[in-house]
Formats: structure tokens, C-alpha cells, sequence
């Protein structure tokens, strides 16, 4: 079993919701972001998607965009992401690490390299936005092997025949998308996406987390509760970003930038 | 009917084009299902945008099957866009290099003086079919954009421009005509500021509106079925310059050159003769200050094998995989990816993939504006520079068809300001 598997499972048999913040490694910078993932273990993050940045990531909004931007200008690479999941690992060993960016880094170094050195580094997870389940054989050929889960989305405009195909091939879990759009937008409808996650159930035991414009304590706890958890990523980017305009890279304000996960860590909890 | 139309494949209304993809017969009628030019073009987008590209694949595969939908692309291309376009033989600038004739496939004669009208014309088809009452673009040079506005405005569809904020300065007339035409452009400001981020709002767009929203692409690249339907719209391109080849010269050309962005007036033109393979292609990309100095346009000349915009493809990246800031004179051909068809053409050797400088392309553009009284776009000037250069080692019974893509009028503050004057 994967640590991402064993990790949720847990969480679940204790009757919790899982948690999972998102942030960009190398914003504000690469040691600042491992301070970051620390803290937000500490703050009740039960796993952590780190955004390996991209030039072009035309599935985010703003946000994260500024994000990415933000770290590619401290030169951040792939070799960076690596370097912090090591550095992360040297005093974790517990909390499961799912990589999330876009495919075309992953085509410059090479399927085989990139699998190969995530996993060397500690990383449970790979998520690829642009890589639909259609594309992603090769893939997957790579990660099983070494026990990497490959979590695709689904939408609400995933078809019939689309979800079954993701169903077969996810592990980890299935990350649901709330609306559509791009990260970082407002949630319209949540009795839509109640129905959605049901039907959803009806296909698949695994894990069902929802992510795309969960930003509050509210938002949070109406999508925690039809599905078995909540990944917080643009209203948790946009707080780290405000480290680069202030240059603060000192406990408090990391423990300010991660605030909003510990309140809905409580508020999941209470 | 004059004696052209009667050759011209078209003519006859509502045949089907025999290059309509995906027939199985051979190499070159992919893609296959799965939208793959080899190891090229696929589907490559956030898991919101599938069902879309899906259904748009369906719906094109059922209506490029029924003649009544090339019967009404056919009657636009003559009534509304003015096709054929003629082929010219520019024999003062032939003669000047004392090789083979150069003959200009005239793209910039066609309403809103560009190739894009075939695409915008052959998709606003689509729309429409699918009932979409909203339409979204991104463009560079503007000429797509101006090309979406236009088919909007004639159907009477809502319509929202995407384009690099770089781009709305570099070419503030095509922006204007646009706004006539009730489009909204909207000036972007996120990454480089061009082509490449205009492709990704609208993508962002499309995610968020895409129940009523039908994308637009304006090059051969995005995910399937794009690739295959937008050079099936441009390949009237080299279906007109075959026949006319034929009819007015009694053969099939030594040399086809068109210029190379995303590729679909280059693949519009090749497409119809890649089985003749006595006849030698040559796309042209952007050489900008010369591919020795990164600062270039040329993905297939100096670019890898990656995945962009929905396909993979040569794009520009760096060694981490980080798309690359794209230098050209010319804002049509400032992109760092190319589509999908072009890199498979470039691997298996069909197609010889070359780049000219800025300044060649400058030069070219001055050559035909004094020589032939055609003032060609930047874009197609880059095609025209390297026509120009390889006429000179053909001889001259021997004739290379050019494709002049646009009109250059978008392009005269570009080259006044780089002479130092202000219009």
C-alpha cells in the first residue's frame, strides 16, 4: 500500500476529512517553501500537492499563474521540486507529497528520469493536469512499479465513458473539480456537485477530495461534506505571495501565510 | 463559369475533399483516431476542456462526411471570401534572381486579406451547428482575430478576442477592425504578453464558458480535432494551387514555400500535394535575429519535442521543460510551438522545416512592394525571402509556388518605425 493510500485511509477510519493544501515550490523560495510544508503539517495538512511551476499553465487562474511566475523567477526547476521533497523528507517521513504541474517539463527530462528521481526524493503522488488518462500509458507504466499513484481529475463535464477510464486507471485519489473554470473561481452550485460526487461514488472506493475555489472555512466544510476532503490551493498561494512583497521569511510570518489551513483544519475538526 | 472554376475542386458545389482526414488509405491521411500525426498532435488538455474536444471531434467527423456542409463552405469561399484566389507569376522579381519562376499563391487577395478567413469561415460552420451562440479566439498578428470578428459579426454571435498585450500595440489597426466588427478584444497581460498567452486565456476561457462557448483556434495546432479540421479548411489552399498548376502550366510545381507560425497556411498548402512527391516542400520559420542567437521563432529549426497548447509537438523549451520567449519581427509567426502535422512532416523528411532573419524578411518585404506592387505581410514575407533564394539555384524552367498568406497594410507602422519614420 502507498504511503498516499495508508495516509488517507487513516484519516478516514477516523472518521476525519482529509485535507490537502496546494502551494508552488520555489515561491517564495526553495528553503521557505519546506518551512511551509512543515508548517502546514502543523497546521492539520494531512498531504501536500506541490506545484512543480510552468510557463504556460493554462488550467490555473491568476493566482497560482502569479505563483509559478514568482518561482520560475528564482529559478526554479524540476531539480529544485526534487530538492525540496528530499529536504522535506529528511525530518517527515510520514505525510504523503503529490507533485502536480503540467507535461511539457516532464517530456524535457524524460518520463523514465522524472519517475525515477520523484520517487528517489520521497514524492507519493504525480498529478498532471494537461495529461488526460488517454495519453498518460506511458506513463503509468513507470509510476506503478514504483508505487507512485497517478490521480487524474474529473470535472463536471466528465463523460460516462471518460470516467470509467479514470476510475480504472487513478490510485491515491480522484481529485474532483468543483466547477468549470480554472483555479482560484467561485463555487456556484454546491448541491450540483453533491449529486456529482454521489454518482461518483456509486464507481469507484476511492478517495473523492474537492478542489477549485474552496477559499474559506465555509466553502470548505459544504464540499467536505459530500466528499471525503478538500484541497485548498489559490486562497492558501495568494497569502504566500504576499512573503515576496513583504520579503519576511520568519516563523511568524510563515505561521500568518499558512493561517487559513490551520482555521479550516478546526473547523473540518470541530 | 470561367475556365478556372472548372478546375478548381470546389467548383463542382458540395463534393467532399478526398484530403478529409483519418481515411486510412495511407501516410498521409491522418491523423488517426486518436488525433496522432506519428508521435505528434493528441489531446493534451485539463480534464474540464475533454468533453468539448470530444464532441467537436464527432460533430466534424459526421459534417465533413455530408456534401450539404462543403456545398456551404464552397459557397462562401467563392461569394463571401472571393475564391479562388489567383496564382501570379511575379516575373520582375523572378527575373531578378534569374532562376525559377516564382508564382504567388494570393492568399492576401482574399477578404480580410489574409488565409484565416477559410479556417474562421469553415468553423463558424461548426458553431453554428452546434448551437453555440458564443465564439472566442486568441490571435497575434490580429489577422485571425479580424477573421473571427468578421464570421461572428455575420452570424450574429458574441465574440471576445483574446490577444498579447504586446500584440494590441504592434498592431493597433487589426484591434480597431476588430472592435468595428462588435468584437471585444481583450489585451493580455499575464506571461510574455503575446501569442502563447492569448492561447492560454482563451483556453481559461473556454474552461469557464464552455457550455455555450465554441473556441475558435486559428492555427493547426491545439488539441485534436483541431489540427486536422483547421488544415482541412486551409488545404482549399492547395487544392486551388494544384489545379491551377496544372491548367496553367501544364504540370505540378518544383517548390511550394509558405511561411511557418503555427503552420495552417503552410499545411494548407502542403497537404494536397504531399503524395506528389516530385514536388519539394519547404516551410519557413522565423528566423528573428538569427537562430545562432536564441532570439528566434523556430521551433522546428531549433526546438525539441514537447507538449504545448493541447498537442505534443516541437515547441521551445528550455532545459527544465519552461516554454521560451519567442523573438520575430513578425507578430503571426511569434509563437514557440508549432502544429502537430508539421513536426511529423519534418521527421519523416517529407518537408524540409528552414528560417530566415528579420531583416531577410524585411528585405523580401521591400522587394515585392517595388518590384510587383504588392505590399506582402511580414509573415509571408519570411515564405518569400526564402523563395527568393532558392529560385536562384533552379533553373528557369522550373516554378516554386509561394504561399503569399496575408496582405501587408497591418504591417506599415511595423516597417516605418523600424526606417524611422511615424505614420
Amino acid at each position: 500500500m502507498s504511503r498516499l493510500t495508508a495516509c488517507i485511509d487513516a484519516v478516514k477510519a477516523a472518521n476525519r476529512k482529509v485535507l490537502i493544501p496546494y502551494l508552488v515550490a520555489g515561491d517564495p523560495d526553495a528553503d521557505t517553501t519546506v518551512a511551509l510544508m512543515h508548517q502546514l503539517v502543523s497546521d492539520g495538512a494531512d498531504v501536500i500537492e506541490l506545484g512543480m511551476p510552468f510557463s504556460d499553465p493554462s488550467s490555473d487562474g491568476a493566482i497560482i499563474q502569479l505563483g509559478a511566475e514568482r518561482a520560475l523567477r528564482q529559478g526554479t526547476g524540476l531539480q529544485t521540486v526534487f530538492g525540496i521533497v528530499s529536504s522535506f523528507r529528511t525530518s517527515n517521513q510520514t505525510t504523503p507529497i503529490v507533485l502536480m504541474g503540467y507535461l511539457n517539463p516532464l517530456e524535457a527530462i524524460g518520463y523514465d528520469s522524472f519517475v525515477t528521481q520523484a520517487a528517489d526524493a520521497g514524492a507519493d503522488g504525480i498529478l498532471i493536469v494537461d495529461l488526460p488518462v488517454s495519453e498518460a500509458q506511458s506513463l503509468l507504466a513507470l509510476t506503478r512499479p514504483r508505487n507512485l499513484d497517478m490521480i487524474f481529475l474529473v470535472a463536471p463535464t466528465t463523460t460516462e465513458s471518460r470516467l470509467n477510464a479514470i476510475c480504472e486507471n487513478s490510485s491515491g485519489y480522484i481529485y474532483y473539480v468543483s466547477l468549470k473554470g480554472v483555479t482560484g473561481a467561485a463555487i456556484i452550485d454546491t448541491g450540483e456537485i453533491g449529486a456529482r460526487v454521489s454518482a461518483l461514488r456509486q464507481r469507484t472506493d476511492l478517495p473523492i477530495v474537492v478542489g477549485f475555489g474552496i477559499k474559506d472555512t465555509a466553502s470548505a466544510n459544504a464540499m467536505a461534506a459530500i466528499s471525503d476532503g478538500v484541497i485548498v490551493g489559490s486562497a492558501l498561494v495568494q497569502k504566500i505571495g504576499e512573503l515576496t512583497e513583504s520579503g519576511k521569511r520568519d516563523a511568524t510570518a510563515i505561521g500568518d501565510s499558512t493561517a487559513l489551513i490551520k482555521q479550516i483544519r478546526l473547523s473540518l475538526d470541530a | 463559369m470561367s475556365a478556372l472554376e472548372t478546375v478548381v475542386p470546389g467548383a463542382a458545389p458540395g463534393t467532399v475533399p478526398d484530403t478529409i482526414a483519418s481515411t486510412g488509405q495511407d501516410q498521409f491521411s491522418g491523423p488517426d483516431v486518436h488525433g496522432h500525426f506519428g508521435q505528434y498532435g493528441g489531446v493534451f488538455v485539463g480534464e474540464t476542456l475533454m468533453a468539448a474536444v470530444e464532441e467537436l471531434d464527432q460533430v466534424y467527423r459526421k459534417l465533413s462526411k455530408e456534401p450539404s456542409f462543403w456545398q456551404a463552405f464552397d459557397h462562401d469561399m467563392k461569394h463571401y471570401v472571393g475564391r479562388p484566389s489567383p496564382l501570379y507569376y511575379a516575373e520582375r522579381l523572378s527575373k531578378k534572381f534569374g532562376g525559377a519562376k516564382i508564382v504567388l499563391k494570393r492568399e492576401d487577395l482574399n477578404h480580410t486579406g489574409a488565409h484565416k478567413i477559410n479556417n474562421t469561415i469553415g468553423q463558424a460552420l461548426l458553431a453554428k451547428y452546434m448551437g453555440k451562440p458564443r465564439i472566442i479566439a486568441e490571435t497575434g498578428a490580429g489577422q485571425h482575430g479580424v477573421a473571427s470578428a468578421t464570421v461572428a459579426a455575420r452570424l450574429g454571435l458574441e465574440c471576445h478576442v483574446y490577444m498579447g498585450a504586446e500584440d494590441v500595440q504592434r498592431q493597433s489597426a487589426n484591434v480597431y477592425r476588430m472592435k468595428l466588427m462588435g468584437a471585444n478584444v481583450i489585451p493580455v497581460t499575464s506571461g510574455s504578453r503575446t501569442l502563447k498567452d492569448a492561447l492560454n486565456e482563451a483556453l481559461r476561457d473556454w474552461a469557464t464558458n464552455v457550455d455555450n462557448t465554441y473556441y475558435i483556434i486559428g492555427t493547426v495546432a491545439g488539441p485534436h480535432p483541431y489540427p486536422m479540421l483547421v488544415r482541412d479548411f486551409q488545404a482549399i489552399i492547395g487544392r486551388e494551387a494544384r489545379a491551377q498548376s496544372l491548367q496553367e502550366y501544364g504540370r505540378l510545381p518544383d517548390a511550394l514555400v509558405a511561411c511557418v507560425g503555427g503552420g495552417s497556411n503552410a499545411i494548407g498548402l502542403f497537404h494536397p500535394f504531399l503524395r506528389d512527391s516530385d514536388v519539394a516542400i519547404y516551410g519557413v520559420e522565423a528566423g528573428g535575429d538569427g537562430v545562432e542567437t536564441g532570439r528566434h521563432a523556430a521551433p522546428l529549426s531549433a526546438g525539441k519535442p514537447g507538449v504545448l497548447h493541447g498537442n505534443r509537438t516541437y515547441v521551445m523549451s528550455d532545459a527544465n521543460g519552461q516554454i521560451m520567449e519567442t523573438h520575430s519581427v513578425s507578430a503571426g509567426l511569434d509563437y514557440p510551438g508549432v502544429g502537430p502535422e508539421h513536426a511529423w512532416l519534418k521527421d519523416i523528411g517529407r518537408a524540409n522545416y528552414v528560417s530566415v532573419t528579420d531583416t531577410e524578411a524585411l528585405d523580401a518585404f521591400r522587394m515585392l512592394c517595388r518590384l510587383e506592387g504588392i505590399i506582402p505581410a511580414l509573415e509571408s514575407a519570411h515564405g518569400l525571402a526564402y523563395a527568393c533564394k532558392l529560385a536562384a539555384t533552379m533553373r528557369p524552367d522550373q516554378f516554386i509556388v509561394v504561399n503569399l498568406s496575408g496582405r501587408g497594410d497591418k504591417d506599415i507602422h511595423t516597417v516605418a518605425k523600424i526606417d524611422g519614420i511615424t505614420v
